[in-house]
This record gives C-alpha cells, structure tokens and sequence, in this order.
C-alpha cells in the first residue's frame, strides 16, 4: 500500500511540470501586458518600458521560465506583481476562507444529499422520490450567483438573519465564523447537492435489490439500519467518487461564490490576479489547484479500500 | 415496502444539528452591530499599489490623501490654497517662491515635519508627474532656508508652480519623510508614513479584502473650516475601513443592510434602489466628475490624418454617448468644453458646430482626405460598466458618418494592454479607444495627459503637433488667468482643427451613505476626515 501511494505520489511530479509549462506559456502568449496596466493612465511609454524591464518582462520567454522554475523548486514563487507581497503572502492568507467554505460547502451536501437520495432510492416512484429528484435538476440548472442572490435577498436583507456579504475569520470565533459562511455554503451546495443526490439514489437503486438486503430485514434489522448501515456502505464507491468530483470541482464553484458573498479566498484571489494578469500569482494558484487536485483523487482512490476491502487486492 | 425507523439518538442529533443552524439567526444582530468610530467604505477598486507617486491609478490617489498631506491644495471653489504651508511670497520678479510651513507637523512616527523631508519629496513628484516635469524645467534650485522656510528659484516666471504643488489629482505631490522620499522615483516605496489625518495600518492591509486608516492623533489641522482638499482636516471617527466588494449589486445590499457606511460610486444602475429608501443619503462628493474622451492612435493611418480625425468630431454627439453610458440626465452633462464646464478656464470655442453628428460633413471630410474604407479598429471594453456602451455608441455613429469600424471587444486590461502598442492594428494594434478621466486631471492643457503632443514622449496615441506643444509651452509661461484663458482656447481651437482625442461628455456618479452618515465634503477627490457617525438613521 505504501509503495502505491509513493507510486502515486511520483507520478504527481511530471503532471505539474505539465502544468507549469502549459499555465507559463499561456500566460504569456495572452495579449496583455501587466507593466501597461501597472503603469496607469497618465504613463509614457517610457514608464511603461522602465516597469517591464523591473518585472523581468523584457527577458526572452525561456528565460523567464526557467528563471521562475528555479524559484519554485526552492520553495520561492515569487513577488506579485502589484501588491508590495510575496505570492506565498497572499495565497497563504486566503486559504483559510476557502478552505472554509469548501468543507462546510461538502459537509451541507453530503450530510443532505446522501440521506435525501438514499430515501429517494428507498421510496422510488414515490412523491418523495419525484420532490427529490425534481429538486435535483432545480439544482443542476439554477446558476450559482442566481442562488446566492435570491438567499441573501431573503435570508439577508429581508429577514436579517445572515450579513450580505463578507467572511469573519475563525480566530474571531466560531459564531461569527459560522455565520458568515452558512449562505455562501449553502448557496455553493446546492449544485453539489444535486449531483450527490442523484448519485446516492441510483446507486442505491442496485444495492437494495441484493440478496444481503433481504438477509438484513429477515434478521430484523431496522429499516434505518438496513438502509444506512448495509446498503449505504455498499453503494458507497460511486458515492464517494462523486464526492470526490466535487471536490475538485469546488474549485470552480468557490470563484462564484466567493465573488458574489466578497469572501477573500483563493476564487476571488484567481479572478483579481488574472484580470490584473498578476502572473506570479496566477501560476502559483494554478500549481496549488492542479495539486490539490491530484491529491484529492489519491484520497479517493484509497478511501475505496475502506469500502470495498476487495480493492485492496 | 416497510416504513424507516429513525431511532430516539437520530431524531436527537437532528433537532440538535436545527437549533444549532437556528441559533444563529438569534445572534445575527451582530452582523448589523455599528460602531460609531469604524467608518466602513467600499471604494471604487481594490487599493493594490501603495505609492501615490509611483502611479496614477485614482484608488492609490485617494489612498494617499488618507494619509500624506500636502503643500498646497484645491479649495471647492476651485482655487489654490496653502495647506501645510503656513504663508509664502513671491519675489516681484516672480523668479524666488519663499514658503514657510506650518509649525508643529508631525509624521505618523511623531518625528517632526521639516523642509529637509520637503525638498526630496517635491523631487520625487516631479520625476514622476507630466506637470511636475514640465515645472521643474522652469526650476534652478530648491533650498532649505532653516527646517520650517524653503526656496524654489525660477529661470523665467511661469503661472503654474503654486498650482503644480497644489494639483489636486494624480499625481498628487504628497509631501514624505526624507529617508522615503528619496526612494528611486522608478521604485515603490516600502514604508507608508504619512503626515495626514490617518494613518495606514500595513499589517492589516490584505489586498482584496480591506485597507485599514486610524486617526492620527498627532495631526494638527489647519484652522479653516474644511473647504474642497484644504481646510481643517479633522478625523472624526478613529477608523476607516476601505472594504472590497467586487460585485456592485453586493454592496448595494450590504449598505442597505447596514453591514457598510458609505459606497463612494455606485453604479448608475443602481441608484433607483438606493434613492427611495430612507436609511439611505446620496452624497453629490464630486462636484468635476468625469470626462468621457475617445483618444486616437495618431502613430498609424487612418488617425495620423487630421482630416479624418476631425470627420469623427463631426460624426460624433455627446447626448448619444451619455444616454447610453449613464442614462440618468441627472447625473451628465452634455459639455463640449474640454477644459471642463464650470471651471476658469471653459470655452466652447471651435466646437460650435462639431459634436452634433453632422454625417454628411463627416462624409465630406472623409472623401477631401483620401479615406479608402479602410476599417478603423476600436478597442470595445466590456467589463467597466462606465465603458461598456461607448464603443458601440461610437462604432453606430462612425459608421453613419463615412467610416468603416471594427470593434474589437475585449476586458479593459488587455485594452490597457493592447493601447500601447504602437504597431498597425494588423499586428495588434488600434485606432481608437474610449476612456475617462476625473475631471480635475483635465482642468488645463498642461494637466490634461492627452493634450501632450510630443510624439513618441507622448502618452498612448503618440499625437505629434508643434503647434499645440508651442501653446503648451506658453501656458506654461503665462502668469495671470486672463493670458491662460486665452491660451486655453487658442489650444481648443487647434484641437478642434487637428484633434489629439474627443471629449464624448461629462458625467457625475454621486456616493451613497447610510442616514446617520454627515460630513462628506465635495472634492475632486473622496476624502474622509470631517466625516461623522450618529447612532440615527439604523
């Protein structure tokens, strides 16, 4: 088991690389030009050719890659570009609300969406499993900023029980923590929600109708066990590969949301940096992204041995 | 099918998971808690670059007149009034400026404020700033006279030096401590002590979030009644935070809701929401407002012809660009003044019959020139809500007068990237691009950036006219309002011959405040001090 983690993890090297080059490459080959946007309206073009040449822009391509390469694989990704901050400054301090709101975004969507599809399943043709699965494509259509907006306008503005806008730091307390996240996550969730549900519903589907099932219910055992003890487990797999999905592409999902509720995580650091074409910035985000992209599908890729130990041969 | 049994502990841990969620409605109230000393405003970007001197960028603009001072400034009636300068004279050959500053100025590190810091830090400016180059080629010396008296020597008089130290947009020449201001002028500073009402707390700066302000205590204001950028710059609450709140419609609710006090700039869209609700004020802070200007690139055909380019300003009208940009008639104004309507130097001289979409003169002046058809290619920005409709505006308007447009739509950074680039637009150059200026950038031909045409030292567009760079250099040299005035509109008369870009009208986005928010003063730029808190209007 060892040695196949240390495989997986081995062959994460040359996928960044990968990543390196194509993100540096595109970056530069994008017509824009940080040093003109830098420079303000009032520049010339000599202020202009004065900054490109402090950023290291006027340098051949290759150059400046290898440059930039060196530097990151001795753990320095550089100076943004615009801020008076290294890029690890700014990343760093934006990976607690996004952190945040990924996790209480997984955890509303699979404590909600596991239990509601597994019902689902259980009650299929029923008017549970129509509200359910109509609920499902709801979720699946509507945009997430739609969402976001229609929350706050209720849940913010008319009932005052949540703030509009903004992110309150753990170390403020987990109150305030709590309460500046529950709109975005649950607004981030719904899609996830969704697709969970969906998953954990036609999974099912094909659990309950295995002969343990029926062993299960002749032992008597509760409905509830049955249901979420020996069938849940056992459908799991797919569950968790969704989940797993999801994950990833959080990373998507938190740009939207962050932009929309002005958390200052790691979405709203992506957007700012590639309009302001912050390339430090923007090559260090992606490398984080394609990482914890990489990883997360190792995790699910083990976590399938917790529920089928006949993986693990 | 038999029914779930939830067990008692399932039902238990439920109705737990409920009452904890719900708890958290009964604790809201403190999301709207106010603090009667933290004033929270979102601003009109993102403040990313913390050296007024090193950029023009408004935002870092406005960052500096949080907390650096300045030398002279713009009072509301649009005059140039000392501000840490106690008094100066004038020597009656107008060659030797003496001024003494005020006594007891302290920087945010409570050293004291004296002509040695002074003196570099007007050097710096000037190494930076269009106007302040252009002064400082009339300068033969700056000299120290003791720590509170300097000296600026002249070769010939010019009009211009008080108003350069006062300029009131960017490059604002905010005064520095010695060991900062003598920082490479092609170098951001990396130490933000001011001598202004509030002072930069860096460590809770976090780009993209919020810039923090506290009131410095050690600031000693003039004892004149605040009036535009001069005045008593009193600090009323001990905090002000600058919030980012990238998505407009975001802050508007958040204001609404309380969360924030003030948003300098909402969008015009959004005003109906904002207007009818009592909790809510709309502060008119900027009584210039904003210039639309299309700028040419005269470096490449077919803009490199002044024929042409004049085609455009009689295919052009203002009222079409501002109906589409702003909407609101209330909040634009149809000016073809270039220096500005409403200030000491507005004229309408030469623009008579331009700007009123004159097609078939347009057509004519296309047809004397040579124009082959030819598509000019306009930069379309499609992220700033200002611009969004300006290109198109321009490109319906061009067409019906005679030209060919290709409008090229793309966000503003790359057009900020795309715009200089000398090159043809087939290889990724331009033709036209549409902007705005504040207004108090443009109040005269020296001021105004895109008046400058020198060639390639000038700015994007690269215009080459030694006629009006001569009339440039002689409003420099005049030293009374009425010989400026004169040359103001000698300089529109060329520009309306041999445009070095368009004005398309002036506009003005007003703030928006809670009620319980007083004191916000008109300026050409958003200040805070003199701004209070009550507990009404919650």
């Amino acid at each position: 088991m060892i040695s196949y983690i240390l495989r997986r993890l081995a062959a994460t090297i040359p996928v960044m690389l990968i990543v390196a080059v194509l993100v540096f490459l595109m970056l530069r080959l994008t017509p824009s030009d940080p040093a003109a946007i830098i420079a303000g309206d009032n520049a010339t073009s000599e202020q202009i050719l004065a900054i490109r040449a402090k950023l290291g822009l006027d340098q051949p391509i290759v150059t400046q890659f290898f440059t930039w390469l060196g530097r990151v694989l001795s753990g320095d990704f550089g100076n943004s570009f615009f801020f008076k901050k290294t890029v690890w400054e700014l990343v760093s301090n934006r990976i607690e609300p996004t952190l945040s709101l990924s996790a209480l975004t997984m955890v509303f969507a699979i404590a909600i969406a596991v239990p509601l599809g597994a019902i689902a399943a259980y009650r299929q043709g029923t008017l549970i499993d129509r509200v359910v699965m109509g609920f499902s494509v709801l979720g699946f259509s509507v945009p997430v900023f739609v969402i976001g907006y229609v929350l706050v306008y209720v849940f913010a503005i008319n009932l005052g029980w949540f703030p509009v806008q903004g992110y309150q730091r753990l170390a403020s307390g987990i109150g305030p923590w709590l309460q500046s996240l529950i709109l975005p996550a649950v607004t981030l969730s719904v899609i996830y929600i969704a697709l969970i549900a969906r998953m954990t519903r036609t999974s099912m589907l094909d659990v309950l109708s295995e002969d343990y099932i029926r062993t299960a219910r002749a032992k008597g055992q509760t409905e509830a066990k049955v249901l979420f003890r020996h069938a849940l487990k056992n459908a799991a797999v797919p569950i968790v590969t969704v989940v797993g999905i999801g994950i990833a592409l959080l990373i998507g999902g938190v740009v939207v949301t962050e932009s929309v509720y002005s958390i200052p995580g790691l979405g709203r650091l992506t957007v700012d940096a590639v309009l302001a074409r912050d390339f430090p910035v923007i090559q260090a985000i992606i490398l984080l992204f394609s990482l914890v992209y990489v990883l997360i599908n190792l995790i699910v890729d083990l976590s399938y041995t917790i529920f089928d130990p006949r993986i693990r041969h | 099918m038999q029914p779930v049994n939830y067990s008692r502990r399932t039902v238990l841990i439920g109705a737990a998971a409920l009452a904890g969620i719900l708890s958290f409605a009964a604790i809201s109230g403190s999301a709207n808690a106010q603090d009667e000393d933290t004033l929270r405003v979102v601003m009109q970007a993102d403040v990313r670059i913390v050296d007024p001197i090193w950029t023009t960028s408004y935002i870092v603009r406005d960052h500096g007149y949080m907390i650096y001072d300045t030398l002279f400034a713009m009072d509301a009636n649009g005059e140039i009034q000392p501000q840490m300068v106690d008094r100066y004279t004038v020597s009656e050959d107008k060659l030797t400026y003496t001024f003494t500053l005020r006594g007891g100025l302290l920087w945010h590190d409570n050293q004291p404020v004296t002509t040695a810091d002074i003196i570099p830090s007007i050097k710096r400016w000037a190494a930076r700033d269009a106007l302040g180059q252009t002064v400082m080629t009339f300068v033969t010396s700056i000299e120290a006279k003791d720590d509170l008296t300097f000296e600026i020597k002249l070769k010939e008089p010019t009009g211009l030096l008080i108003f350069a130290l006062g300029k009131p947009s960017s490059n604002v020449p905010f005064m520095m401590p010695k060991r900062i201001a003598e920082t490479d002028p092609n170098t951001q500073i990396s130490e933000f002590i001011g001598s202004g009402p509030f002072v930069f707390m860096s460590d809770e700066w976090r780009p993209g979030d919020k810039a923090v302000y506290t009131k410095f205590e050690g600031y000693k204001p003039r004892s004149e009644a605040p009036s535009g950028l001069t005045g008593g710059k009193v600090a009323k609450v001990s905090r002000v935070e600058w919030r980012v709140i990238a998505d407009q419609q975001q802050a508007v609710n958040a204001l609404l809701n309380g969360e924030i006090d003030i948003i300098q700039q909402p969008g015009a869209d959004l005003f109906p929401l904002l207007k009818d609700d009592p909790s809510i004020k709309i502060v008119d802070w900027n009584p210039y407002g904003y210039q639309f200007n299309l700028r040419f690139n005269q470096a490449v055909k077919p803009f490199d012809n002044p024929k042409i380019r004049q085609a455009a300003l009689y295919a052009l009208n203002q009222e079409d660009f501002l109906q589409a940009a702003i909407g609101n008639p209330e909040y634009y104004t149809v000016c073809k003044a270039m220096f500005v309507c409403g200030t000491q130097l507005e004229t309408i001289a030469g623009m008579e019959d331009k700007l009123e979409s004159n097609f078939a003169k347009s057509k004519q002046l296309l047809a004397d020139a040579g124009y082959d058809g030819e598509p000019v290619v306009l930069l379309h920005s499609t992220d700033l809500p200002a611009l969004t409709n300006i290109a198109p505006v321009a490109k319906s308007l061009l067409e019906r007068g005679g030209f060919v447009v290709d409008m090229q739509s793309m966000d503003w950074q790359t057009v900020l990237s795309r715009r200089v680039r000398k090159e043809p637009p087939s290889q990724g150059g331009w033709n036209a691009m549409a902007t705005y200026w504040s207004s108090a950038d443009v109040l005269n031909p020296v001021m105004g950036a895109f008046f400058n045409a020198s060639g390639d030292k000038a700015a994007f567009g690269w215009p080459n006219d030694p006629e009006m760079e001569e009339l440039r250099r002689r409003f420099v040299r005049a030293d009374a309002l009425e010989e400026q005035k004169g040359i103001a509109e000698a300089v529109q008369l060329r520009e309306a011959e041999s445009p070095t870009h368009i004005v398309l009208g002036q506009f003005n986005l007003p703030g928006a405040t809670r009620s319980n928010v007083s004191g916000w003063i008109p300026a050409a730029a958003p200040v805070f001090w003199n701004i209070e808190k009550g507990n009404g209007g919650e």
